[in-house]
């Protein structure tokens, strides 16, 4: 079997993108989605430098603009049967508009737009189960690479289902010449969910993506009534950051839990806009500096202010 | 034994991971095995198998036999035994010595891997091979009387293929197929997927056994107040929506999960109530801290806090199960 002939059409609607990472976890329910969509709003509302000291082919070129220009990102969901992101971003009413050149996303914000098969669902009932095999889910995936008309991106998020199998494979060979910067891993403490994340590691190795680093979630939960701290997940193997040690990739950070989180994605709120301040907030924003400068994107730190 | 000839298989499904598919699926089994039906599960969870882990037996290996793949035996039977204390193993110290059970075994794809971080990077028909494979070659004990099959999440390869196998393989005796489970998250978020897994049943003609909303809640160890992590209610009223019957919502054990990870037996501080029912004592068997620890997973797992809210689903499953068998398969 030869290469796909449709590789190159993917490669050169990718290019406009600078950054790709994806997001990743062996196991279910550890937020990658949740993660995702922080990321994502956390690198939206941020801006780069207006004249980054060398990237030639950066397009602030010319204008007498600001100093700093806003990131622009994309979100896209790759998990078909189970897709979450529109509800975390109250985008679940919007369909998706099929144009003559492409699929256009959907825009949250001036900066931050999405795709997802959830959008593409009857709006008369939007529990439709989606009972594809593996072939057809390639076959969207293909689609949401080759036709969504993203234009200039800064970055392009990818949200993954759990597992490492047919979704996974097609994005890894879709983008390979458009080039992943990385991914990011998300895991809970717990050794059921290291379990299928070092799966995940022999994953990344076997496909050839580089890993980011881990990000551990859930990591530790304050009472409100007592303020006494527990593991509701507990990191009886060392947890996300002893995996971190031994395979040799970097720790991100760990993020409490707070169900604030929850609720702000039920409800499609940016739960980083709402509680900077929180402790679980201050985490989260020191996972998207990490992310920001391990993939070398320039960010206009609002923090040193 | 083959397929056909299990009395009773219950699938555990729900559109969204992380859930506690395996968790449920688990309790479900050691809660059968303590009412005294023997058990086997069969974990269709390829690419993420945990399974081996939450029944303790990671290491064991399944083995091929002249009729097929031989389950890995995770306790034997232990008849309800007289209550005549015999003076060698002293029985009033160990709390689990006067509890009987059924034998559980199980099968999973974890049990087939050489190391536990190999990543299993299958596409569609290579799941879809395993599956049928696992399903129709596996020789279960001959007096296994309910099969649990627990699922990854999504509906997706495995699904399908799990679906027609048993419909093909049950399609003499439809009975034979009692239903599935479906577990649940409280949050909006988990809810809408597992509402695509309830399409799922429907298109497929599975009927729900009832929902479980599980992480319904978390019993902060330190002062015994339950805080929502997750929110709470969304499965009963998903369940209401969808008229399915809504089995119980079953908040965030700690103890369970030093129980499944360290192999502790579970303890509480006083006052601690789950489910509004009655608070476990920490101190009953406090004097043989050497010993607590010691003994099977199902035996410990009687101390759990949550295991008196598993008794009631079986109960209500099999009761469900019962009724069906009674009215002829409808």
């Amino acid at each position: 079997m030869g290469p796909d002939p449709d590789i190159p059409y993917i490669t050169e609607r990718l290019s406009s993108i600078k950054h790709k990472i994806l997001v990743l976890s062996g196991k279910g329910g550890v937020g990658k989605s949740t993660l995702s969509v922080l990321l994502s709003h956390a690198f939206a509302s941020s801006s780069r430098p207006a004249h980054p000291i060398s990237t030639p082919n950066g397009n602030g070129n010319g204008h007498t603009s600001p100093s700093s220009i806003p990131l622009t990102v994309g979100l896209l969901d790759a998990d078909i049967t189970g897709p979450s992101i529109p509800k975390m971003l109250s985008l679940e009413q919007e369909p998706v508009h099929v144009t003559s050149t492409g699929w256009s996303p959907l825009y949250l914000t001036d900066t931050l737009c999405a795709i997802s098969i959830q959008n593409m669902l009857p709006s008369n009932n939007p529990d439709t189960a989606i009972i594809w095999r593996g072939a057809k889910k390639t076959g969207l995936l293909k689609q949401f690479l080759r036709d969504v008309e993203w234009g200039d991106l800064d970055m392009l998020v990818v949200d993954t289902p759990p597992g490492t199998s047919d979704e996974h494979l097609a994005l890894c060979t879709f983008m390979r010449d458009a080039g992943i910067d990385g991914a990011v891993l998300v895991s809970t403490p717990q050794e059921v969910a290291l379990l299928d994340v070092r799966r995940q590691v022999d994953f990344c190795r076997k496909a050839g993506i580089p890993i980011i680093g881990i990000v551990e979630n859930m990591s530790g939960f304050v009472c409100p009534n007592c303020t006494g701290e527990s593991q509701i997940f507990r990191p009886t193997t060392g947890g996300a950051r002893k995996l971190a040690k031994d395979e040799g990739i970097a720790f991100l950070g760990a993020v409490p839990l707070d169900p604030r989180i929850g609720m702000a994605c039920d409800f499609g709120e940016d739960f980083l806009e709402a509680f900077p301040e929180s402790k679980a907030g201050v985490a989260l924003r020191g996972v998207v500096r990490e992310v920001g400068k391990r993939i070398g994107l320039d960010v206009v730190d609002d923090d040193a202010e | 034994m083959s397929l056909q000839q299990i009395p009773h298989i219950i699938l555990v499904l729900s559109g969204k991971g992380g859930v506690g598919k395996s968790s449920v699926t688990t309790q479900l089994a050691l809660t059968l095995s303590l009412q005294g039906h023997s058990v086997g599960i069969l974990d269709v969870d390829l690419t993420g198998p945990s399974i081996p882990r939450f029944l303790g037996v990671e290491s064991a290996k399944i083995t091929q036999s002249a009729g097929g793949l031989l389950p890995v035996t995770v306790h034997e039977a232990k008849p309800a035994q007289p209550t005549v204390p015999t003076s060698s193993d002293n029985p009033s110290t160990t709390p689990s010595s006067n509890i009987s059970y059924a034998r559980l075994s199980a099968i999973s794809l974890g049990l087939v891997l050489s190391s536990r971080s190999t990543a299993v990077i299958w596409r569609g028909p290579k799941k879809t091979a395993m599956v049928r494979q696992f399903l129709t070659s596996t020789v279960w004990p001959s007096d296994t009387e309910y099969l649990l099959i627990d699922t990854p999440p999504g509906t997706s390869d495995e699904h399908i293929s799990l679906l027609e196998t048993l419909l093909k393989e049950t399609a003499a005796t439809p009975a034979q197929l009692s239903g599935a489970v479906v577990v649940t998250t409280p949050q909006a978020v988990a809810i809408s997927d597992v509402k695509k897994e309830l399409d799922f049943c429907r298109k497929t003609g599975l009927r729900v056994l009832g929902v479980v909303e599980n992480m319904a809640g978390f019993v902060c160890p330190h002062c015994s107040e339950c805080t929502n992590v997750f929110s709470k209610g969304g499965g009963e009223i998903m369940a209401r929506e969808a008229v399915v019957p809504f089995l119980g919502s079953v908040p965030i054990d700690p103890a369970f999960v030093a129980l499944i990870e360290e192999g502790k037996r579970p303890v509480y501080p006083k006052g601690t109530v789950v489910g509004g029912t009655e608070a476990q004592e920490a101190e009953g068997n406090g004097e043989d801290a050497g010993t607590r620890d010691d003994g099977l997973l199902v035996e410990k797992y009687t101390s759990c806090s949550i295991y008196p809210l598993f008794e009631g689903m079986v109960n209500s499953i099999l009761k469900d199960i019962e009724e069906r068998d009674r009215n002829g398969g409808t």
